[in-house]
């Protein structure tokens, strides 16, 4: 599995993507700087990793995903390619326009840095494929904009159309506000576009993958990932 | 000449940020504070004097950059 893994002045969690990529799928991932305008052939998966780009200037992801890098990826979800968008890269994805809705300021308006449970909704993508649906996995995160909004029309299609892939749980899989640290819709922590090929969560899997780390609940997203596209070649 | 752009949220769009605001404007002793929205204002510089070309490219400039349409209106005033 070829990722490319793209950098934005300010984005801060590239490194721990990269290890957990390196880890998981034994290739190096390319890094590839917001300024270009291709991605390297043959790229399989594009991440948009999570940090502080442009400082969440204007708003969170907002001159990002005006970057030149962003043509590019664009065509390459358009032709199919996969896009793995976590935190900031969830919100430059929904500003790019690759996703629907808006990640907007926590509702208790605090940083959130902790450890959150969340319910995998379904294992038939490529992205859930290492998961059971209904399972429940520990992961982290680190937002300060993770509450996702978006209109009713929009939310009843995410839902309608099984296009939320992870929400926000009790360890035992209860969708319930004292469970929703961030009061984002229906506890939306991820979802994926209508063709099922970009995905954009808020929390961190890549910092759960290593014994080290404390859990590994966050290899299933890799390890599927490299799976699919075996799977495929 | 000179151009302010007002960015504000949609009603129906929770601003906690205002409801934070609004509550220290309640402590501050501020009475008959009903509500308060926080939003944007831009104040640009344009080049020239097309009056009409600079509020079109305004326009452009809210749609596709200073306002999130998703949740956010704008409002282009050229001043001078």
């Amino acid at each position: 599995m070829k990722s490319a893994i793209l950098v934005f002045p300010g984005i801060n969690r590239e490194c721990d993507m990269a290890r957990a990529l390196r880890l998981i799928s034994g290739q190096e991932p390319a890094v590839v700087w917001h300024a270009e305008t291709a991605l390297p052939s043959g790229t399989d998966l594009v991440v948009l990793p999570g940090g502080f780009s442009y400082g969440d200037y204007l708003r969170c992801g907002a001159i990002a995903a005006r970057a030149p890098i962003m043509t590019a990826v664009r065509a390459f979800t358009q032709k199919g390619g996969l896009v793995l968008a976590v935190c900031n890269g969830f919100q430059i994805a929904c500003e790019a326009g690759l996703l629907p809705g808006v990640l907007m300021r926590n509702a208790q308006l605090r940083f959130i840095c902790r450890d959150v449970y969340l319910r995998v909704e379904r294992s038939d993508t490529a992205f859930t494929r290492g998961y059971n649906a209904g399972q429940v996995i520990r992961v982290p995160v680190a937002h300060g904009e993770g509450n996702y909004i978006a209109d009713g029309e929009t939310i009843a299609r995410l839902e309608g159309e099984g296009r939320v892939l992870f929400r926000y749980s009790s360890p035992d899989g209860m969708v319930d506000p004292d469970w929703n640290h961030n009061g984002a819709m229906n506890a939306i922590a991820g979802i994926i576009n209508e063709h099922g090929n970009v995905l954009g969560l808020m929390p961190h899997p890549e910092n759960h993958v290593e014994a080290s780390m404390g859990r590994t609940d966050g290899r299933g997203l890799f390890a599927g990932l490299v799976e699919y596209f075996r799977q495929a070649a | 000449m000179k151009a302010r752009v007002t960015v504000t949220l949609k009603s129906g769009i929770l601003d906690p940020q205002g409801k934070a605001i609004e509550g220290a404007l309640r402590s501050l002793g501020l009475s008959g504070v009903a509500s308060v929205r926080q939003g944007k204002v831009f104040d640009i510089e344009i080049e020239g004097a097309d009056r009409a070309g600079a509020e079109a490219a305004l326009k452009a400039a809210a749609e596709k950059l200073l306002a999130n349409t998703v949740i956010e209106n704008y409002r282009v005033e050229v001043t001078g």
